[in-house]
């Protein structure tokens, strides 16, 4: 069984939301609302700087609070870890909305159902990356199969330290972030 | 796993053409079955920006509904950026220019009445007729950017005027051009910049907003060299993207770089990092070079750039042991203040010093291109007096958008009395808008062919609305990266309502001025066909495939058969410019004082969004929702001095008095206190783009003055200082 996961080397991402926008476009995500973003965090004090930007998505949690939550159970996890949402289902409660942690979702207004990233499966079908990944201009998106231990993610994650975001909420993400060539100083 | 791109585009060559049925991911499930419509794959390149991506377009019937990169085209190798992936919010923007319009109200009030093309060209012919007898041919002035302006110039060579300008000299990358010429012989730029960024071991950037300034393959190769270990080094007054990438940013005094510069090459001579061998081989000047830089030491450095000393050395000597496989990359928006030539020069040097011309991880030397040049069928008419928009500096060399504003005002050297404009919105482009604006009053005709009702268009007096690039044919396109190629720019939809490509109105105008034996073609298709026939290139598989390698073209370093060569006077690159030498201007560049901005006052800098290009694209709906306002960056203790906090509402005030639009304002750590920042091309003054009309900041109507550099006229835009008012 395939397990699905994406790695983000944030030291190659220079925030230049081109994955945003194929995301919107691929997927048909309606006005002002969003399956990912980029956020860019500064710390420090001039001129001793550091500036993270961090590309986030759903998580595809393999202990899903959002499923959870779900009272209809349109929410749910496939076998190979995305986590999707039957629209037929979706009564449009919000109760997901309310549960993850990530603010990874949002509402459908014209149809009415929640709604979120799906890891593009409709692309996977067909053989294709995520549509942000393959339009990824720093190449800082890296999807691939957990399972099989010689694919790139599954490299990338034994060679470098990841993190997860919100790790203590304990919801195990599957969006794994490195920072793969650390600034040497 | 095996997902690859390479899929995509088997299947994407596959279906060029035919047609295919596709699910669609996106219906309700259980919702009716959607109608399956044809679906086509059609490639194409970008113009969203000018870095012309290639581009492959899906189409659902009539409609485009998604883009993607051409993973055969090198300045997109399968990725676009977010601009290119939001060309449907052009192609479909309701507040596309539609039918042609002629102005009914005055200048700038917005009245226009809906025009057949034949009414507008016959207003446009009588004013062109009357301008003629009046004051000749030659006082009609075109001001161009993008693919649509080669035709436009052409329609300008039939009717007799030398006076094109391209704001992309003059306001953009001009002095650069100049600087590198001088120096080496040639410019950095080709289709892309000849940067070897992939590969270089150290790299110093000045000013340069790479990531922000979202040029899609420059941008891959700059994050592939930060995979590969480059180790970056940022001179910038502001912790840009680059600068966050960097080990070691020097955030240094605006308007000092060349100080930093000198100072540079100083240590570079006396600790001895230079390419000996290569200097010796392939340059003049060096013993005259060294006498002029000899008092530039890095504590005066540190004085004038603001810098410590430490950080000035420790950057250099960086550089010099990695050389040759490094790079001083210089930028490409260049005019800042004024002596911006000297301060390319200055770079030039540099790179010429540490040996990074025609060096792996320097600057690739361009790939050899044979391809036979059409036969010209027509032959244009010589204008009768000489060009008067490259001004009078002995090294301008394109049209200079501000000497025929400045003709215009004053009838000097003579009168020009018409603008055509294509593809740039002036008033957000020349400095000074009023002036602009006063040059405006004294034409008899302004016509603007465009694609949005943009600030400059709604100044016209006939607006002929264009097709876009999604819509058109252009003129086959040599792409020169390390390896060249031809790519093919083809229609991927019909043009909607009634706007027509720009070749089609240069030559509908050519026809009715009476002017029919300049026209060179019936349609460009057949002109781009004779020209593939004669390069050997299939066209049919061409615009199946989108792009086509030349084949040999690949010899980007030096070695001992792939010579470079050097087009300068001497033959060599010229340390020591004796051309400049003979018009009484410095051989080597000097350090000279800029004036600093008053207390209370900052300097204005301005720079780019990744995902917007200038005010060209800011009324687009997908990238509106990314990026619709223009914050002004306030260093952090100032702010906390001035009471203002992040998010609060300013305006800025320029030095005549001038207030911009309400704003808001990004208190941040990552700017020095000398100066303020915001993104180029927002407050859009024209009601007709109804998401961008009033939103953010104007950078432009900022600057009430440039500084002219006098080698070859480019407007220096950063001397101009502003002052923060809070707004409630
Ligand atoms: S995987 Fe697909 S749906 Fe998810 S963020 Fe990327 S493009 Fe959007
Ligand atoms: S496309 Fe890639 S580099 Fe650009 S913001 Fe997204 S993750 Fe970062
Ligand atoms: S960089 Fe972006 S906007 Fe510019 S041509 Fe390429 S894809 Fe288009």
């Amino acid at each position: 069984m395939k397990h699905y996961a994406m790695v983000i080397d944030q030291s190659r991402c220079v925030g230049c939301m081109a994955c945003i926008a194929a995301c919107v476009q691929e997927n048909q995500v309606p006005f002002e609302n969003f399956r990912t973003r980029v956020l860019e965090i500064t710390k420090g004090k001039f001129p001793e700087l550091r500036t993270e930007f961090r590309p986030e998505l759903c998580n595809h949690c393999d202990n899903a609070p959002c499923v959870m939550a779900c009272p209809t159970g349109a929410s749910y996890k496939r076998e190979d870890g995305i986590v999707m949402i039957d629209r037929d289902k979706c009564v449009g409660c919000k109760a997901c909305i309310a549960a993850c942690p990530y603010d990874a979702r949002y509402i459908n207004e014209e149809y009415g159902f929640a709604d979120k990233c799906t890891f593009c499966l409709h692309r996977l079908k067909k053989d294709l990356e995520p549509a942000c990944v393959a339009t990824c201009i720093g190449k800082s998106r890296i999807f691939g199969d957990l399972s099989d231990r010689d694919s790139e993610v599954s490299r990338l994650l034994a060679e470098n330290e990841s993190r997860v975001r919100l790790k203590a909420a304990g919801t195990k993400p599957r969006v794994f972030y490195i920072k793969r060539y650390p600034t040497k100083k | 796993m095996a997902i690859s791109r390479r899929n995509f585009l088997k299947c994407a060559a596959l279906t060029a053409g035919g047609a295919v049925l596709a699910e669609s991911p996106f219906v309700r499930a259980g919702a009716k079955a959607v109608i399956k419509k044809d679906i086509r794959y059609v490639p194409s390149f970008c113009e969203m920006c000018f870095w012309r991506c290639g581009l492959i377009a899906k189409v659902e019937g009539d409609r485009l509904v998604k883009l993607d990169g051409n993973p055969l085209h090198p300045q997109s190798r399968g990725r676009l950026c977010a601009k290119g992936q939001s060309g449907m919010g052009l192609l479909y923007d309701k507040d596309r220019l539609k039918t042609p319009l002629i102005r009914t109200g005055k200048r700038g009030d917005g009245k226009y009445r809906k025009a057949s093309w034949n009414e507008a060209y016959s207003y446009i012919a009588e004013k062109l007729t009357a301008i003629r007898k009046k004051y000749g041919p030659e006082s009609v002035a075109l001001f161009a950017h993008g693919s649509g302006g080669a035709y436009m110039g052409n329609f300008m060579e039939a009717w007799g005027s030398p006076n094109h300008s391209h704001p992309s000299y003059a306001q953009c990358l001009g002095a650069r051009e100049v600087a590198f010429t001088l120096t080496f012989g040639q410019g950095p730029a080709s289709t892309a910049e000849r940067y070897d960024m992939a590969n270089s071991r150290v790299m110093a950037l000045f000013g340069s907003h790479l990531g922000e300034n979202m040029h899609n393959s420059h941008i891959q190769d700059f994050v592939d060299g930060l995979g590969n270990g480059t180790k970056l080094i940022v001179i910038d007054p502001r912790y840009s993207t680059a600068a966050t990438k960097s080990s070691m940013w020097l955030p240094i005094k605006p308007g000092t770089d060349i100080a930093l510069i000198l100072a540079w090459i100083n240590i570079v001579i006396k600790e001895n990092w230079y390419d000996h061998d290569y200097i010796a081989k392939y340059a003049i000047g060096f013993k005259e070079l060294k006498e002029a830089v000899k008092n530039y030491t890095p504590e005066w450095a540190a004085k004038k750039t603001d810098l410590p000393k430490h950080q000035i050395v420790e950057a250099i000597r960086e550089l010099g042991r990695y050389k040759p496989n490094v790079l001083v990359h210089p930028g490409r928006h260049y005019s800042w203040y004024g002596d911006d030539t000297q301060r390319g020069r200055g770079l030039a040097i540099l790179n010429a010093l540490l040996g990074t011309w025609g060096r792996k991880g320097g600057i690739w030397l361009p790939p050899k291109v044979n391809l036979a040049k059409l036969k010209k069928k027509i032959k244009y008419p010589k204008p009768k007096r000489d060009s008067l928009a490259y001004g009078d500096y002995p090294f301008s060399s394109a049209g200079i958008t501000t000497e025929v504003r400045q003709a215009t005002i004053s009838g000097k050297p003579y009168p020009i009395k018409a603008w055509f404009v294509i593809g740039t919105n002036l008033m957000k482009t020349m400095p000074a808008p009023e002036i602009t604006k006063k040059a405006i009053d004294n034409l008899d005709l302004v016509v603007n062919i465009d694609l949005m009702p943009t600030d400059m268009v709604m100044m016209s007096d006939v607006i002929l609305p264009a097709a876009s690039y999604l819509e058109r044919h252009d003129d086959l396109a040599v792409v020169t990266q390390k390896n060249a190629g031809i790519a093919i720019r083809q229609p991927v939809v019909k043009p909607w309502k009634d706007v027509k490509p720009a070749w089609l109105i240069a030559n509908e105008l050519c026809a009715k001025m009476g002017l029919g034996k300049y026209i060179e073609y019936k349609t460009l298709e057949e002109h781009m066909r004779e020209k593939a026939k004669l390069w050997n290139i299939d066209y049919d598989k061409l615009s199946r495939v989108g792009y086509i390698p030349i084949p040999d073209s690949y010899h980007p370093y030096i070695t001992e058969k792939n010579q470079p060569k050097f087009d300068t006077d001497s033959k060599k690159i010229e340390l020591y410019s004796s051309a400049l030498d003979d018009e009484d201007m410095d051989p080597v560049p000097r350090y000279t004082h800029h004036r600093e901005p008053p207390a209370g006052s900052f300097r204005l800098i301005y720079g780019r969004s990744p995902v917007q290009t200038f005010s060209r694209s800011i009324n687009n709906k997908w990238l509106w929702e990314l990026k619709n306002d223009n914050a002004v960056w306030l260093n952090a203790d100032i702010a906390r001095q001035m009471g203002i906090k992040n998010g609060d509402k300013i305006s800025l005030i320029n030095e005549k008095g001038g207030k911009s639009n309400v704003g808001r304002v990004k208190v941040t750590e990552r700017i020095r206190k000398d100066c303020v920042y915001l993104i180029h091309g927002f407050g859009s003054t024209s009601k007709r783009m109804t998401m961008a009309y009033g939103r953010g900041i104007d950078d432009t109507q900022m600057m009430t003055h440039y500084a002219t550099d006098p080698i070859c006229g480019t407007n220096g835009l950063r001397v101009n200082f502003v002052k923060l008012l809070k707004e409630s």
